[in-house]
């Protein structure tokens, strides 16, 4: 039992992540450049149902007391600015991290450097992390908030919108003509 | 057969040859975040995993007192504990499935860098290098990375997740379309 806690479990989940990422073609360089080019919409069309499917679970664990929440605090200056430089990283690597961990894994060895560079990447934020603890982290600080919290609306209502405005986006995506580039 | 009649003939085609397959992987990765949450009391994440290989590496350099005594790294000193064992057990996921589907393949240079780049596999090395560097950086500087912001803490209505991959995505468009130009997609 303790074995399986500490060992098999978690090489067991990343194990069935590693293969469904594989598995959706996330971790095809042009599958995902192609999301930002609009041309391709398989990275979406995993990433909402992900969303969609695990939050309804989730917030029915929750409400059962088998779950709780990890939310992440919501300190926008860093959420927003490190959202941008992951951005434009996104488009000139041609994967994300977890995606490109994977590639790197199917044979991708340009996907195996970007791996190399997300570990010098987090050596240089570790030596930056003082400052931007002093002067990023504390402004427009709202801490762990949630969107039904802050909006008054229920999860539910929030995850049908989702679920709605992912059928209109799939719908529309995959009765188009492809494209004759 | 007349043009219009290939068209409609081609549109029931296409619709019969909907891909199904990227909505069950999507609809797996959302179960799976159920165990992550129930069993495994961790939300499936990456970078925060991976930046803590940065203490290995960076020892010898800054030496091992700086790299304990770091503000960053000291709440989670490197281990073989769940979340790195998590990205081991990703990357034989990832190989396995490679190789059962017979899709492994070694790839120095994707065709749709090249058909926009050029051969230098220089240029690509370091792209890719300093993407890498750049995506961890604005990762942890976020929070969280696509796994880790984009799908656990988006199936959780955070706040923080839902700025930071509205942001990702509206910036990642801008620069696509800079970078590649209009109507220059890639097509997989």
């Amino acid at each position: 039992m303790m074995a399986y806690a500490t060992f098999l479990l978690p090489l067991a989940m990343g194990f069935a992540f590693g293969w469904l990422l594989h598995r959706g073609r996330v971790t095809n360089f042009e599958v995902i450049e192609g999301q930002f080019c609009l041309k391709d919409f398989t990275m979406l069309k995993v990433m909402l149902p992900a969303i969609v499917v695990g939050g309804i679970g989730v917030f029915a664990l929750v409400d059962l007391g088998e779950a709780k929440y990890y939310v992440k605090d919501a300190n926008l200056l860093a959420v927003v600015l490190g959202a941008v430089i992951f951005g434009v990283a996104l488009v000139f690597y041609g994967y994300c991290p977890g995606t490109g961990l994977a590639a790197a894994a199917t044979g991708s060895l340009h996907a195996l450097l970007g791996v190399v560079g997300m570990v010098f990447g987090a050596v240089v934020y570790a030596i930056s992390f003082d400052w931007v603890k002093a002067h990023i982290l504390p402004v427009w600080s709202f801490g762990k908030v949630r969107i039904p919290e802050a909006t008054g609306a229920p999860d539910l209502v929030w995850f049908a919108l989702l679920a709605l405005g992912a059928i209109v986006l799939f719908f529309i995506v995959e009765g188009r003509r492809p494209s004759a580039s | 057969m007349s043009t219009s009649a290939k068209i409609g003939a081609a549109a029931v085609a296409r619709s019969r040859a909907v891909d199904v397959s990227p909505y069950w992987v999507g609809a797996g990765i959302g179960v799976l975040s159920w165990a992550a949450f129930a069993i495994a009391k961790d939300p499936l994440g990456v970078t925060g995993p991976l930046s803590r290989f940065g203490q290995p590496v960076a020892a010898p350099i800054l030496g091992a007192d700086a790299v304990a005594g770091n503000a960053y790294w000291s709440p989670m000193p490197f281990s073989w504990d769940y979340g790195v064992l998590f990205l081991v057990g990703m990357v034989a996921g990832a190989f396995v499935c490679s190789v059962a589907t017979g899709t492994f393949r070694l790839e120095f240079m994707p065709r749709f860098w090249r058909e926009r780049f050029g051969p230098s596999l220089t240029k690509r090395a370091l792209a890719a290098f300093f993407g890498g560097a750049a995506l961890m950086y604005g990762a942890r500087l976020a929070g969280g990375c696509t796994s880790g912001h984009g799908i656990s803490g988006g199936l959780q209505l955070a706040l923080s997740s839902w700025v930071f991959l509205i942001v990702i995505f509206a910036t990642a468009l801008v620069v696509s379309r800079l970078v590649f130009g209009r109507g220059r997609g890639a097509r997989a």
